[in-house]
């Protein structure tokens, strides 16, 4: 089937089976490889990327779905310099180790930061409750998203 | 894993995926949200030949308040319920309950249609739906049917929409000066599916429960409305009441054994979900102190 669609800022065209899933048209077809493939069936959070502004799991989206759509991925969110500031606190704080849940947890931290100033450690725990980590145990994760939380307010004019 | 091969078609109208849902039958597989039905299909326990993509039909997306009751169209997304302020203003137990369906990014896609036409025995949605006695509305070629939650629910992913239907919408009674709610779930994590879960609607009127409906999930193939919680209507609630209700419904459930947990724990956690639900919207915490229960 043909589709039409907008990923990181690009018109894209692309004629796509209708089984093929968001995530590996991503993947495959755009080679945009920061989204990454974990379970497959929603439980680990490692394909979350935007559509239309909001993070959804791409392996739970068919790309044909997405006709007409805006898509976001870990590249162009980090192209763009929104995150930076985040990505610097994963650094700085160790948040990541492999990095495989990296781009899914930066996705969803930023979706909390973007609606939320000032998150409690309970209620970041909360919003990625949905996002597997393998490695850190978590704790070094939330102190970098609750570090940014707080170092954006200080921004704030 | 990768879904199977299948065709697919963007329904233009409801009328539009009806007439496939005829042509198909059970070969098609009606798409609404996706967070259920493309995980059935990644681990290739269903392949349909058609998906019918309804998401488009933007008539079944919607809250309003209309005629007494609450209407909400079955393609509206569980963030919208989480944020509507009309569903938090007469249907307060569904805003609590969605919290706890599984996480932002699956309930910024998930449907209430999609959620309830699944009818994960685990799920919250299908469980609030019978405590809130709420009405489901399906829709065939030849007439639309109006069916009541509890028995709407038939089995572990059964329902009783036909392969030729598409369900609407669900209409909710609004909530009375007196109701009450309860909503409480026990799972590993949050988000996750429940190991034993309560939503109860409430009517309390001077610290008696002159209504009552309990609606537990997880513990049964579908949402089970206690009968023992009948026990408690109408009553002044002592703790010997509460215990006698509360062992009626360890007798009444018949749950399963899983990886997650077996029969009699989720018999236990029922029966604690149940002390607490009277305890917390009675306002009577002695009701929760010690006791075998």
């Amino acid at each position: 089937m043909p589709i039409s669609l907008e990923v990181n800022g690009e018109r894209v065209d692309a004629h796509i089976l209708p089984r093929l899933n968001l995530a590996d048209f991503l993947r495959e077809h755009l080679k945009l490889t920061g989204t990454h493939v974990g379970c497959e069936h929603g439980v680990c959070g490692a394909c979350t990327v935007r559509v239309n502004g909001e993070i959804v799991r791409s392996c739970l989206m068919l790309a044909v779905q997405t006709h007409g759509a805006s898509v976001v991925t870990i590249e162009g969110l980090s192209d763009s310099g929104e995150i930076a500031d985040l990505q610097a606190a994963f650094r700085d704080r160790n948040a990541l180790q492999c990095g495989f849940c990296t781009p899914g947890m930066l996705m969803a931290a930023q979706d909390l930061l973007k609606h939320q100033t000032e998150p409690d450690r309970e209620r970041i725990r909360e919003h990625l409750s949905g996002n597997y980590c393998r490695c850190t145990g978590y704790q070094a994760i939330i102190d970098a998203v609750e570090t940014t939380a707080r170092a954006r307010r200080g921004r704030r004019p | 894993m990768k879904a199977s091969a299948f065709s697919y078609a963007r329904a233009t109208s409801v009328a539009n995926a009806l007439e496939l849902l005829v042509a198909y039958g059970d070969k098609a597989k009606v798409l609404s949200g996706g967070q259920s039905l493309i995980p059935a299909m990644n681990l290739r326990l269903i392949s349909p030949e058609l998906i019918v993509d309804i998401g488009e039909i933007t008539e079944l997306r919607g809250i309003a308040v209309r005629g007494g009751a609450l209407r909400v169209g079955a393609l509206t997304r569980h963030v919208d319920l989480l944020r509507s302020p009309e569903i938090a203003a007469y249907a307060p137990l569904l805003t609590e309950a969605i919290a706890h369906v599984a996480h932002p990014a699956i309930r910024n896609r998930g449907t209430l249609g999609g959620s309830l036409a699944h009818a994960d025995p685990a799920a919250e949605l299908p469980a609030s739906m019978v405590a809130l006695n709420a009405t489901i509305v399906v829709r065939g070629q030849a007439r639309e049917r109006r069916i009541a939650a509890r028995d709407f629910f038939t089995g572990i992913y059964e329902t009783a929409l036909s392969a030729q239907e598409l369900l609407i919408g669900v209409e909710l009674p609004i909530a009375q000066k007196s109701s009450a709610h309860f909503f409480h779930e026990f799972a590993r994590r949050h988000g996750d599916y429940a190991i034993a879960g309560l939503a109860a609607q409430a009517i309390v009127r001077d610290g008696l429960f002159t209504g009552l409906r309990t609606a537990f999930f997880a513990v049964g193939d579908r949402p089970i409305l206690a009968k023992a919680a009948e026990r408690l209507v109408s009553v002044a609630i002592t703790f010997v009441v509460l215990s006698e209700a509360s062992a009626a419904l360890g007798e009444e459930l018949d749950p399963q054994d899983d990886q997650q947990a077996s029969a009699s724990m989720r018999r236990h956690l029922a029966k604690r979900l149940l002390v607490r639900c009277a305890s917390a919207l009675l306002g009577r915490p002695d009701l929760t102190a010690g006791g075998p229960v």
